[in-house]
């Protein structure tokens, strides 16, 4: 008979970065019993990495900002295929998020009238996003630990779900173990919500931690939901790219939006030279009008350096590919030479990005008052993810919900900056609402016991000591640097038919090595094991993402294909759609757009 | 490319020791990328807890060669690789297992802490104004990590373990930040003063020295607490003053 300790809520939370606390604290409020999981301890999720800011419409800053704008950016930022509805709740609703932070404590910097202050960023029209300095993501996952803390949330720290329990069809719980002693664990709830953000660790240059292994899509993929838009996968244009161990960390766009500039080899700023159509009216073409909009000059226009990210990723990638590149094959960003106009740029620096001083610092030895830095893209975010409701958040499968960067439809084809952390506000709270009435709903549901059964006898086969032969014996961990280089490569940012092909075809391969993986040592904490169960979930959505960049004949936003470079109106009709077929199979099937309500149609035609 | 020598601290609950591990060192590897390669290539089962590897989560906390810091931002160019880097979990709390230590102790401490309540809004549309000079005091607390290291080198912690009667640095700090907070109206003094036991921390900066974010944790959270405390319960002219002007 298998041990496990059982834990009963009313809703189960997986997934303690942003989206999750702020589900957890909105479900709390309604006085049912909330269990919350999270694979780290509590505060550590990728959360805490965000730095540009939040965006929202809270026009302090500017006054002609308002809900509209926002939404009208977002879309334009993901280039029209986002969830209108999902825009439209977000604009509307992420000034009163923000404000909500503060009341439970968080310290925005101010304007001088001691408002929340806002600052650019790349797609926003206007000033929009509420920071503090370059740690916003810090401030925000704190003040949301620090209040949650309070609420009756009961948190298991250290604790992974390896799959979700359903009663015919319905999701009643998750099964998991707890790192530390690898005992397994059940967690019966009437509702659960994912909120396990994103899949960076399926490519080998990335922004992301260990935790981004898919876990959310995959779990909610096995148990019968669709997911959407896997094909785009953000790369963030500035990466630290030197010395190879950081390879991949991000840069804040805020250097961009504090007046940093990007250049090539011969010093030239080649943002100027490709501006696309849809941006042409709001960007600067000459480098004065461009630096008066850094300083806050409400009549100029901004700087190529902040288009959208998909953008400026793509310039970057052109200039090295053309031997442009700097001499680690990046492009130089450079805040420094904003010294030239302002007499205390070193303080400025120091004051307004202070993290990315220090990390250029101590990581890299370089100072950024006085020196360019070197970037390049990193995977940094998935637009794509399990297809929710709109207004409720919940998916196709009763009783299982997402929210944040694990959940689909917001975002389009590319996210704006800042987009994000208002995302998990939103709609984290949003999930929070309406699982909770979910559960107030519905009845306990019946746990599977053969279920949990398979799953712990699949997850124990990993250690060698239950004999697998040896010869063929594969390490986890060489499995997944395999399949993090194999995607980076055929993947990527530039994808063709053949690459991807090609990929799918190594998925195959991988997926059968991973069959062979063994582990050694015993359940307690056991780093090797965990990465083994990880590659499951980082399988899936591996491929998952490499079927949807197949099906997508076209480039918009993040997907890029070389064979099909310009944008097509047929295909932008369509989300793809991945979902696990009878046998088991990944189907992908296309699935019209919902149709733009008419009075914000006409919002979006009066803002081109 | 040199190669060098870690003794990595391996063991549970019961007991442990130093195992030695070869690895190459390139340019530009912090600890945390030694470790992880010698994890991926010959101690698969070896526990370490990081995250971000920018200094920016506090996972990572070890000590490295006897000195706290976090792993992901010790450089191995920092360190003399021509004799053996010793990797030890942090000390102040129960082991797990390696690298990884207990520190749920932290957690339920900070829960105790009384919550941020702040005061009415001043507009009506619920918001209120601070000035970015009242708050950049606070503000610096705010950079806390929770990477707990100053809490591994209190000495009240680290040789006393005192944990029963005295908070720590790490929640002075936060305690700074909320009695500090321009909006907040809750009194924390008198747990300070009793159940925090702030009394036991002889101000010999070793936290200070430690902290990956910078935080002047002595002069700027402590010193000034102590002193708030000092002022509520031990000054004499104020005791005069309240019997007097009893508190509303």
């Amino acid at each position: 008979m298998l041990n496990y300790e059982t834990h009963e809520y009313d809703v189960l939370v997986i997934g303690a970065g942003g989206a999750g606390l702020r589900a957890a604290i909105e479900a709390a409020a309604t006085r049912l019993s909330v269990g919350l999981v999270c694979k780290s301890l509590l505060g550590k999720a990728h959360t805490v990495m965000a730095e540009g800011g939040i965006a929202a419409a809270l026009a302090n800053v500017d006054q002609r900002d308002d809900w509209k704008v926002h939404f009208t950016d977002t879309m334009r930022g993901g280039q029209y295929v986002n969830n209108w509805r999902m825009a439209e709740l977000h604009a509307k609703e992420a000034p009163a998020c923000v404000r909500e932070l503060e009341a439970w404590g968080a310290l925005f910097d101010r304007t001088q009238d001691g408002r929340i202050l806002q600052r650019n960023f790349g797609g926003h029209k206007y000033p929009r996003l509420a920071h503090v300095g370059d740690r916003t993501g810090l401030e925000m996952i704190r003040t949301l630990q620090d209040h949650g803390i309070h609420q009756g949330i009961e948190v298991h720290m250290e604790c992974t779900v390896v799959t979700l329990l359903q009663d015919d069809g319905r999701v009643v719980g998750a099964f998991g173990y707890d790192r530390e002693r690898g005992r397994f664990r059940v967690f019966r709830a009437k509702a659960v919500i994912l909120a396990t953000g994103g899949v960076g660790r399926a490519y080998k240059i990335t922004s992301n931690s260990w935790e981004y292994t898919g876990d959310g899509h995959s779990l909610a993929y096995h148990a019968g939901a669709d997911l959407m838009d896997m094909e785009f996968v953000q790369f963030h244009p500035t990466g630290m790219v030197w010395p190879p161990s950081v390879r991949g960390i991000l840069v804040t766009e805020g250097v961009r939006g504090e007046g940093g500039v990007l250049r090539n080899r011969e010093g030239r700023r080649f943002m100027f030279d490709d501006i696309p159509e849809l941006y042409r009216n709001q960007t600067s073409d000459n480098e004065e009008e461009g630096w008066r909009y850094t300083q806050g000059d409400p009549d100029a226009r901004r700087p190529p350096e902040l288009l959208t990210r998909d953008h400026v990723a793509r310039c970057i990638v052109r200039e090295i590919k053309e031997g442009r590149g700097s001499p680690h094959d990046g492009v130089f960003l450079d805040i420094a030479w904003i010294k030239e106009r302002l007499p205390t740029a070193e303080d400025h620096i120091r004051r307004k990005l202070p993290s990315m001083y220090h990390q250029f610092k101590q990581l890299a030895g370089i100072d950024i008052t006085k020196e360019a830095m070197e970037v390049g893209p990193t995977t940094h975010y998935v637009m794509g993810g399990i297809r929710v409701d709109a207004d409720t958040q919940m998916s196709n499968v009763p009783g299982l919900f997402a929210a944040g960067e694990c959940a689909a439809g917001l975002h389009g084809a590319n996210r704006l900056g800042g987009n994000s952390l208002s995302d998990l506000l939103v709609f984290g709270k949003r999930a929070g609402r309406y699982a909770a009435e979910f559960a107030a709903e519905h009845g306990a549901g019946t746990i599977d016991e053969a279920q949990i059964e398979s799953t712990a006898t699949w997850a124990l086969r990993y250690f060698e000591s239950n004999g697998s032969a040896p010869t063929e014996a594969e390490n986890p961990y060489r499995v997944q640097a395999d399949l993090q280089d194999m995607m980076q490569d055929l993947v990527g940012i530039v994808r063709t038919e053949s690459d991807l092909r090609k990929g799918v075809e190594a998925l195959r391969d991988l997926a059968g090595r991973a069959q062979r993986v063994t582990v050694p040592g015993n359940r307690e904490y056991n780093a090797g094991w965990h990465t083994a169960l990880d590659l499951r979930h980082l399988l899936t959505v591996s491929e998952a993402i490499a079927l949807a960049a197949l099906e997508r004949k076209e480039s918009r936003g993040a997907h890029f294909r070389e064979d099909y470079p310009d944008k097509d109106e047929n295909e932008a009709r369509e989300n793809i759609i991945v979902r696990k077929g009878p046998d088991g199979e990944m189907q992908v099937t296309r699935e019209a757009l919902p149709a733009t309500r008419s009075d914000l149609q006409t919002v979006i035609e009066e803002m081109q | 490319m040199v190669m060098a020598t870690f003794k990595l601290w391996r063991g549970d609950r019961d007991a442990g020791r130093f195992e030695d591990y070869q690895t190459d060192i390139t340019e530009g590897m912090v600890v945390l990328d030694a470790v992880h390669q010698i994890q991926a290539e010959q101690a698969q089962d070896l526990a370490v807890r990081w995250n971000c590897k920018a200094g920016k989560c506090g996972s990572c906390s070890a000590e490295v060669n006897g000195s706290p810091k976090l792993m992901c931002m010790t450089r191995c160019s920092d360190i003399p690789l021509d004799k053996p880097v010793s990797i030890e979990p942090m000390k102040a709390f129960p082991l797990i297992k390696d690298l990884v230590t207990d520190v749920s102790w932290n957690f339920q401490v900070k829960k105790r802490i009384k919550p941020f309540k702040p005061r009415q809004p001043d507009a009506d549309d619920g918001t209120w104004r601070m000035a970015q000079a009242d708050i950049d005091r606070v503000q610096e607390f705010r950079k806390c990590i929770e990477c707990f290291l100053c809490q591994d080198v209190c000495h009240v912690l680290r040789e006393h373990q005192m944990h029963d009667a005295f908070i720590g640095p790490r929640f002075f700090v936060y305690g700074a930040s909320l009695e500090m907070h321009p909006l907040d109206i809750e009194n924390r003094l008198g747990d300070l003063k009793d159940s925090d036991g702030i009394g036991y921390c002889n101000i010999t900066k070793c936290c200070t020295k430690v902290c990956p974010e910078d935080i002047t944790i002595t002069d700027n959270a402590i010193i000034p607490l102590k002193e708030r405390v000092v002022d509520e319960f031990y000054d004499p002219l104020q005791k005069l003053f309240r019997i007097f002007r009893p508190r509303g």
